[in-house]
């Protein structure tokens, strides 16, 4: 499951904040995932929790708190803004499933549903961030 | 809190056990580097190194055509993705998502998919990693200096006036960053060439030159062959100096 690796990032980038915050124990993190990972919410979670408890001296018991972003698109040639969930359905399985490992080939596998245009850009929904963090000095 | 990107978080781990990095670069496209970073991957691999070829070209991926890769299933998963073996070389490209079909990637899209592919790729236990980049000084030399400081950089280049000022160009923004550089190596020499091209007045050492040879053609997507075309042989010395200097 490559969502592990993804997980695993979350894990690191709390540490660090807590670290640089002087945060002793991690009690929540608040995971903003872009719609466009296409990652399973509750897989997730399991991922990273499991991860945390590998670094239990840092991790008590943590809620892990996670958000999904829609994904909007923007064409740059005829203005048109859209969803992916919009075109998702018109994907084949191959194809969902390579933008799930690398969410840009969405511009491979996808044109603007108004003009087909090539030029258009990802506005919102991308990538994984770490919102917040809470914890005990 | 700003929101923090995670998957940065985990590229120097990902790397951690790969002894050492080698990014093929040239200020100019058309230079055959892609040619000279699979050919390397391949002669590192013929000599018992465990190799890794990460294919970083991604408006014009070409090493899965020299390597010879026949599949483009989707790579094996384990806390990541695992790079397929081909040739006995760890291979990663965006081909295997893309399906070798053209995508328009502005700098944004670029940067992420290598962080994306940074991030999630297990590459393991390797003596070396070649990277071969793109031409110019883009993102993605950017990013590779952003996320992999460790790389040593070797320059391709050839005997051209036309050629000469882009990969001056580069040469000095590597210089500039302090960045590891193996140095310079001229690629196409043709017989009866001057001995000393303009190349070697660059600020970076001279790593001598591959001659020009008219059978690589024919040895595109078999390794093997390859290793064995005068260019191979070039090669193998090229990879001799290389594992003298780092």
């Amino acid at each position: 499951m490559h969502e592990w690796a993804l997980a695993e990032s979350v894990v690191q980038t709390a540490l660090k904040v807590a670290d640089k915050e002087n945060i002793g124990k991690i009690t929540q993190c608040k995971v903003v995932l872009g719609e466009l990972q296409q990652i399973d919410k509750d897989t997730f979670r399991f991922a990273i929790k499991q991860i945390a408890d590998s670094h239990h001296s840092q991790f008590d018991k943590v809620e892990v708190l996670i958000e999904t972003e829609k994904t909007g698109l923007l064409c740059q040639k005829c203005g048109h803004s859209w969803d992916y969930e919009n075109v998702k359905g018109d994907l084949t399985g191959d194809q969902a499933e390579a933008i799930h490992f690398i969410p840009e080939v969405v511009f491979v596998h996808t044109r603007c549903p108004q003009c087909g245009g090539v030029d258009f850009g990802i506005a919102k929904g991308r990538g994984i961030y770490l919102a917040t963090i809470e914890g005990e000095r | 809190m700003r929101r923090m990107e995670t998957r940065t978080s985990v590229i120097a781990e990902r790397l951690k056990d790969i002894d050492r990095i080698v990014a093929v670069t040239s200020g100019k496209g058309g230079v055959g580097k892609s040619l000279v970073a699979a050919t390397l991957a391949a002669a590192l691999a013929s000599a018992g190194n465990h190799v890794g070829l990460l294919d970083l070209d991604l408006q014009g991926p070409s090493s899965h055509i020299i390597l010879g890769v026949k599949s483009l299933d989707f790579p094996e998963e384990k806390q990541g993705i695992l790079p397929p073996l081909v040739n006995g070389i760890k291979f990663m490209s965006l081909v295997y998502f893309s399906k070798d079909k053209p995508g328009a990637f502005r700098g944004i899209d670029v940067t992420n998919i290598m962080i994306e592919l940074l991030a999630i790729t297990q590459w393991g236990h390797l003596n070396t990693l070649v990277i071969d980049m793109p031409p110019g000084i883009g993102d993605e030399t950017l990013d590779v200096l952003a996320y992999i400081p460790q790389a040593n950089f070797l320059v391709v280049g050839i005997a051209s006036k036309v050629a000469f000022g882009g990969i001056e160009k580069l040469v000095n923004i590597l210089i500039e960053g302090k960045v590891s550089v193996l140095g310079v190596i001229e690629n196409m020499r043709r017989d009866g060439a001057k001995k000393a091209s303009n190349l070697s007045s660059l600020n970076i050492p001279f790593l001598g030159a591959l001659r020009f040879d008219p059978s690589i053609e024919d040895a595109i997507g078999k390794p093997g062959a390859l290793l064995s075309t005068p260019f191979g042989s070039d090669i193998e010395s090229l990879r001799k100096e290389i594992e003298k200097r780092i």
